[in-house]
């Protein structure tokens, strides 16, 4: 039931963090009746976009028109009122309340601030029906579900809201085949309806069976607005998310081939139950490695396997031959291994703490005599760290919260070129980095190398991935599906590899 | 202590530290904002200098009303004394909060250790040897005790709020089994002799408080111990990834406020020469206050061994000035809770700002 007019129209959306611009004009339109798919590589703003639609975010610039009538939408609730409803990646049930209770979240049924249990029972039956999942009882516990049956109670909470606009961030990431087909079905019924669908999704063959159109996004802006499915090419489409609007500059790779350098770390059958499979990594002095695969792909858990934050199930790590104990940080530290953690803020760093404490806190012990700090020692020390790495602005006493993200991970890894690591473990080293800041750390993060420490990089950057590392390690749920040097691959065969599992 | 002005000085000049957890750039961020009262009160030193100014105005409320019998030498004293036992215990509980982390057990180890070393065969033992068997033992407790609170807490994943809930009840319960609800009278003259004495005028109790505070400050601020607890408490993962042994500090700090709490033991049991099942009664309340006004937040990661002390003669001179009027301990209560409200909502305001800077 596709109709021409916009029930959405979004145009020259902006939307910028400190030190990073997010969105830097997208377009998106979406009419009555259809499925939008919004793709993009991870980090392309699909998911700031969908936060402004959802109005968890305001938009820096831009208008939105809604049913063709300008409109601003201040609070979440101005969203829901429209008729918007998103269902997030993580879903926001409460698991210790029924599902009636849920799909009423915040607009309970009640007369005199008695709730109508039976009354709310029923509706929730309805909107069960119309889901086609009648099976799922109102008094059940969320808990109790699946996660596609909390799927389909969120569906069920969106529509109890008269929505017009359902929004589905990488809806079947948690399902398997048969619930995806089921949630298809659940997708065409309501669209019939005339409920436009905003769907976002890694998996390419998804957006073929569902899609209408599809929107492109790359580095916060569109490339590509209202492209018809049927008339679009799965090369196209690789070309288009891909297709390079911003060029780094990437360090040259040494002209000795690295791995001739003694090995370094070794990981041997490493393992994590139910999060990646038996595997080996092995680094050499003076290599990056590369390790991609999409967001869940169990890369994180890796590294942190690795370093010893994760109790590896079988498996074993050395350094320099020597094997580190399992499951213990401090045995990792010791042992020369430095990890620069994915959420940088809130793994990272002591953010209300001085540059140079969260520079110093790995190696404590060699600023101290008999347990007493010689805090000055620990300024200067850091002081000279933070100036070669060209930390701004200049003061090791200042609060780390203070600095943009570019400079937040040069105080990372000046902690740990405090210790003179042996290996290097970064992840997503250049994530909320500017783009003149990320020259500068693929710069650092090659002349470690080229001093002889053992680098592994995760990073969903397929671009990063093939322009920094000399080898390249792709992960696809929680197995390595592919491993070969950077110069043997491009970014459309490790996009098939990440999304595929296998080169097209 | 430390006098880090909070201007934006040049990082390199600035040979002071001074209170944990403080940032140049705080200061810097205070002159940006509204400017005012608001903004010299976000410096830690501003933030002092109120605790400073409100221990003044009871002062001067307590003369004013009470005239020389709150101002004397003699009252000070019994001010300062009395101040001494809790202050061991809030300086204990300084750690514990900055760290992350908070006790409910303190009130009960204090009864627990103080019932325990003068138990009849404490003080036989003490006797036939030494009056520091006693000492021994109820630091012994106090850190057992604390032990168990920090394995608990650290190993067990049970919630500090649980853990120490039920150390409160099972300490006071056991101390209460020991003694059998009954006052237990120190016998031993030279354990009484030497906590009671006074040196140059000043009463030992008050030594020990002054002692404790002090290396409670450089333990806090000038020690790997206590950057690891600022980190600790402040972002438990990062110090974790970091390659900090957080289980293991989580633990020693339990066990340190165990170790304070078993000092404040056995001060008290000189200062009342009984120890009773009953002692310590609500000690966590009082701590817990006293931290917090002194300007600890929390929420863990920023602590203040200064403000601490101020928070407890603070409290203490109040009481004070209360019981010179003639007014009951109920109003004392109602006005402890009022000061307990404004410092909080005042330290709210303050990281709230902090946060959206």
């Amino acid at each position: 039931m596709t109709t021409h007019e916009s029930l959405l129209r979004m145009s020259g959306i902006v939307k910028e963090f400190p030190g990073v611009k997010a969105l830097g004009g997208v377009d998106l339109d979406v009419r009555a009746g259809e499925v939008h798919c919004l793709l993009g590589q991870n980090g392309a703003g699909k998911s700031t976009l969908i936060k402004i639609l959802s109005a968890s975010y305001q938009p820096d610039a831009g208008v939105i028109h809604w049913d063709g009538v300008e409109t601003s939408l201040p609070t979440p609730i101005s969203a829901i009122k429209v008729g918007i409803s998103t269902i997030y990646q993580e879903l926001d049930l409460v698991p210790g309340l029924t599902v009636a209770e849920n799909v009423f979240l915040g607009h309970e049924q009640s007369v005199a601030g008695f709730s109508q249990r039976s009354q709310s029972n029923q509706m929730v039956r309805d909107l069960m029906t119309r889901l086609g999942h009648s099976e799922i009882s109102p008094t059940r516990l969320v808990g109790s579900l699946s996660p596609a049956g909390q799927q389909i109670v969120s569906m069920a909470r969106a529509l109890s809201h008269d929505t017009r606009l359902l929004i589905l961030d990488e809806p079947s990431a948690v399902l398997d085949h048969e619930e995806v087909d089921n949630l298809f079905r659940v997708i065409r019924g309501l669209t019939a309806e005339g409920v436009a669908v905003v769907y976002i999704s890694h998996r390419l063959e998804e957006i073929r069976q569902i899609g209408d159109r599809i929107t492109v996004l790359k580095d916060g802006i569109t490339v590509a607005t209202g492209l018809e499915v049927a008339d679009t090419s799965t090369a196209t489409l690789i070309q288009l998310m891909t297709g390079r609007s911003i060029e780094y500059v990437f360090p040259p790779r040494p002209e000795v081939a690295p791995e001739r350098g003694p090995v370094v770390l070794e990981a041997k059958g490493l393992s994590l139950a139910g999060v990646f499979e038996t595997m080996d990594l092995t680094v050499h002095a003076g290599e990056i490695v590369g390790l991609t695969g999409l967001v869940g792909a169990g890369r994180s858990e890796i590294l942190e396997t690795v370093y010893g934050a994760r109790r590896a199930t079988t498996g074993t790590v050395t350094v320099d031959g020597t094997r580190i104990r399992k499951g213990s940080v401090p045995a990792a530290v010791r042992a020369g291994i430095g990890l620069a953690p994915e959420e940088r803020k809130s793994q990272g760093l002591l953010l209300d703490q001085a540059v140079y404490r969260n520079v110093t806190i790995s190696s404590l012990g060699r600023f101290a005599r008999g347990g007493f700090l010689d805090s000055a020692a620990e300024r200067r020390r850091a002081e000279e760290l933070t100036t070669s790495l060209d930390v701004r602005p200049t003061g090791v006493t200042r609060a780390v919260r203070t600095l943009s993200g570019g400079n937040q991970q040069k105080v990372v890894l000046a902690r740990w070129l405090l210790r003179d690591c042996r290996v290097l473990l970064l992840d997503e080293p250049t994530r909320g980095v500017d783009v003149g800041a990320r020259s500068e750390i693929y710069q650092l993060i090659r002349s470690l190398a080229d001093a002889g420490v053992a680098v592994v990089v995760v990073s969903s950057e397929v671009e990063e991935v093939l322009g920094l590392s000399d080898r390249v390690v792709v992960v696809r749920e929680g197995a390595v599906v592919h491993e070969a040097p950077a110069t043997d691959l491009d970014e459309a065969r490790v996009l098939d590899l990440v999304m595929e599992g296998r080169v097209a | 202590m430390s006098k880090d002005t909070h201007v934006d000085v040049p990082h390199n000049t600035v040979g002071a530290t001074g209170e944990s957890g403080r940032v140049e750039a705080e200061g810097a961020r205070a002159g940006e904002s509204s400017g005012g009262a608001m903004a010299v009160l976000r410096t830690s030193a501003g933030r002092n200098l109120g605790l400073v100014v409100a221990l003044v105005v009871i002062c001067v409320v307590g003369t004013v009303t009470a005239g020389e019998r709150f101002a004397d030498v003699d009252n000070v004293l019994t001010i300062l004394k009395l101040a001494s036992v809790i202050g061991v215990v809030s300086i204990g509980m300084t750690f514990v909060i900055t760290g992350g982390g908070i006790d409910l057990s303190v009130g009960a180890i204090v009864a627990l250790s103080s019932v325990w070393c003068t138990t009849l065969a404490t003080q036989t033992m003490a006797e036939d040897t030494h009056w520091i068997v006693m000492v021994l033992a109820a630091l012994a407790v106090g850190a057992g005790c604390g032990l168990v609170n920090g394995v608990l807490i650290a190993y067990g994943n049970i919630v500090s709020f649980i853990a120490t809930l039920a150390m409160l009840a099972s300490a006071r319960g056991l101390a209460e089994l020991m003694s059998d609800r009954k006052t237990q009278i120190v016998r031993i003259e030279s354990f009484k002799d030497f906590f009671g004495a006074e040196v140059l005028g000043i009463p030992v109790l008050v030594i020990i408080f002054a002692v404790v505070a002090a290396a409670g400050w450089v333990l806090l601020n000038r020690t790997t111990f206590g950057r690891r607890t600022l980190a600790v408490g402040g972002n438990p993962e990062a110090a974790r990834l970091a390659g900090i042994n957080v289980k293991q500090h989580t633990v020693m700090l339990y066990v340190l406020v165990g170790v304070c709490c078993g000092i404040a033991a056995i001060m008290l049991i000189s200062r009342t020469t009984t120890g009773s099942s009953t002692h310590g009664n609500l000690y966590e309340l009082d701590a817990i206050a006293a931290v917090v006004i002194g300007g600890t937040l929390l929420s863990g990661g920023r602590g203040t061994i200064v403000g601490t002390v101020f928070g407890v003669l603070i409290f203490t001179t109040l009481g004070n000035v209360f019981t010179l009027n003639n007014q009951d301990t109920s109003t004392q209560a109602v006005a402890k809770g009022l000061i307990i409200v404004v410092a909080v909502l005042l330290q709210q305001r303050l990281a709230s700002r902090s946060n959206t800077a």
